[in-house]
């Protein structure tokens, strides 16, 4: 008897970076620029708070929703950092990481044959995500001349007046693009236009440089047709503690809710105690790690430069984005980088259409490591570099 | 706000090159050497020095911390008493403090006898002085800022989405 695998799940590749890892695997002194992921600890009141609820033995499952507690903290926190209203008791959901909000929701909103469109470069999950809740993923590529903002063009070309709904992420993983205001009022107005449901990514809102994010969700008319997604993963360097959150009229949170009481029934306990810590008193430990991340930013955006790799101005997030030198592909250059010189970088082809020719630069990682990195990626372009 | 930033910069690691500065500020070379220079020619900035985990070497220093009692008179204040104290070369960190004693003093020396001697022959015949009480260091944990453990190790994976 074999296992027959059902056709979605068929329908996805495998990931396109388990082959890095595998030559990483295999090689000593790896500096890894691949990583989407803080490279600073969990705050410690975070961790203490983890560990005071442990050891008073607060290990039963919570509401489904999440601690009625953190939920409120939770509508507090968006209200103040990003002009968020939403109720704590009907509009808020705590799930385990803000990728299980983006499952809920997929799966809550999207029936077989629905179109999602995904503005790309983008997170490697969504379409995945789409073609398992039985949807069909229509890419829409984002190009550098627009800085990778999502354009009411891009929506055009790719055909997404048709769709059913529409998912981003700004500020930008695998690019740093992010979207202003004046940016997103016009996918607004078309979203509007075109009746798409929008869910909108927005766990790297805290890391926005030179500016306020913005959320969708903010403008005329788009409360009502949105789903934000956020969580502690990024800001708050507590990845492997997967909690995170989404934001949305009470309908659609209790839909999402209703999936996620029969699947994971709640969120982890103990993340949501240092959750719950985290906003109450990590707020300077974020803006310090938000600091640290933006010296990083422009010191690897001016030795690119120096390298001479053409590279786009990230402004949000923790990556950059260069394209690869003439003659390479992003995945060749990627490849022969980690097996020369000992450095791991993720080809933009992984993250879809518009990513190619690019290559994802994680500047989560101590500034001595990304001064090596550099000077090897240097180097390598050097050595490869064809005669003038 | 330049100044505060290379300032924060130094502060983290002194040996941060100009360029390197220059990088994670956006500001020109000649910008950044001109922030240092006047952090340097105002006071603020008064040295450069490592961060030294005396217990990984050898021959490693003694240090004491000394806490200090003082009794002023009309003609002697405290800044007459750190000024004679301070030019100790012993005495590598001197502060006014609150609390039960006035002064805490920092005292490096190569053996313990060299530290005793010289909070008993030097400091306490101060005449201001009432009394020392001198703690030796036995092990550090954080210096400048910096932990001195061996550090946690990067065990996430070389890739993550």
């Amino acid at each position: 008897m074999t296992f027959e695998l059902a056709d979605r799940v068929q329908a996805v590749p495998p990931s396109g970076i388990r082959r890095f890892f595998e030559i990483a695997e295999e090689r000593d002194e790896v500096i890894s620029l691949g990583v989407g992921e803080p490279d600073f600890s969990t705050p410690w009141a975070a961790r203490d708070a983890a560990i005071a609820s442990l050891e008073q033995g607060k290990t039963s499952y919570t509401a489904n929703r999440g601690r009625a507690d953190l939920r409120e903290s939770i509508a507090d926190y968006v209200a103040d950092r990003f002009d968020l209203g939403y109720d704590p008791d009907e509009e808020i959901i705590v799930t385990a990481g803000a990728s299980e909000a983006v499952d809920l929701a997929f799966r809550a909103f999207v029936d077989p044959g629905d179109t999602v469109a995904i503005a790309q470069p983008s997170y490697v999950s969504y379409e995945p995500g789409v073609v398992f809740a039985g949807g069909e993923p229509l890419p829409v590529p984002t190009h550098e001349e627009d800085d990778f903002r999502l354009t009411v063009d891009a929506l055009e070309d790719a055909g997404a007046a048709d769709a059913d709904a529409l998912v981003f992420c700004y500020p930008n993983n695998p690019t740093g693009a992010i979207m202003t205001r004046a940016d997103l009022e016009p996918v607004a107005e078309f979203a509007r236009e075109h009746d798409l449901l929008v869910f909108a990514d927005e766990i790297y809102a805290e890391l926005t440089y030179d500016g306020e994010h913005t959320s969708i969700a903010t403008l005329p008319g788009m409360r009502e047709r949105t789903v934000v997604f956020n969580g502690f993963s990024k800001a708050h360097a507590m990845t492997g503690l997967r909690l995170g959150y989404a934001l949305g009229p009470a309908d659609a949170i209790g839909a999402m809710n209703k999936i996620h009481q029969y699947t994971m029934l709640s969120a982890p306990t103990t993340a949501q105690y240092a959750a719950l810590e985290a906003l109450d008193s990590c707020a300077n430990d974020v803006r310090e790690m938000v600091d640290q991340y933006d010296r990083r930013r422009r010191f690897v955006l001016s030795r690119f430069r120096e390298i001479g790799m053409d590279v786009f101005e990230a402004r949000g997030a923790f990556y950059c984005f260069p394209e690869v030198p003439e003659g390479f592909t992003a995945e060749e250059f990627a490849e022969e980088l980690l097996r020369e010189q000992g450095v791991a970088v993720v080809p933009g082809d992984v993250f879809g259409e518009g990513g190619a020719g690019h290559l994802r630069i994680s500047y989560a990682t101590g500034l001595s490591e990304l001064r090596e990195a550099l000077a090897r990626i240097e180097a390598f372009v050097d050595d490869h570099e064809g005669p003038e | 706000m330049s100044e505060r930033e290379v300032l924060e910069l130094l502060r983290e690691n002194a040996r941060y090159s100009t360029e390197d500065i220059a990088r994670m500020t956006d500001l020109e070379e000649s910008e950044v050497e001109a922030v240092v220079e006047e952090l340097e020619s105002t006071g603020v900035v008064r040295g450069y020095r490592a961060v030294v985990d005396w217990d990984r070497l050898e021959d490693e220093k003694v240090r004491a911390e000394v806490e200090l009692n003082v009794e002023l008179d009309r003609e002697t204040n405290y800044g007459d008493v750190a000024e004679r104290l301070a030019r100790f070369p012993q005495v590598k960190a001197l502060r006014l403090v609150s609390g039960d004693y006035d002064f805490d003093m920092e005292v490096e020396g190569d053996s313990i006898r060299e530290v005793s001697m010289f909070v008993s022959e030097k400091v306490a015949p101060v005449p201001e002085i009432t009394q020392t009480v001198t703690h030796y260091v036995m092990t550090s944990y954080k210096e400048g800022g910096i932990e001195l453990g061996d550090g946690d190790e990067d065990d996430r994976l070389s890739y993550t989405p």
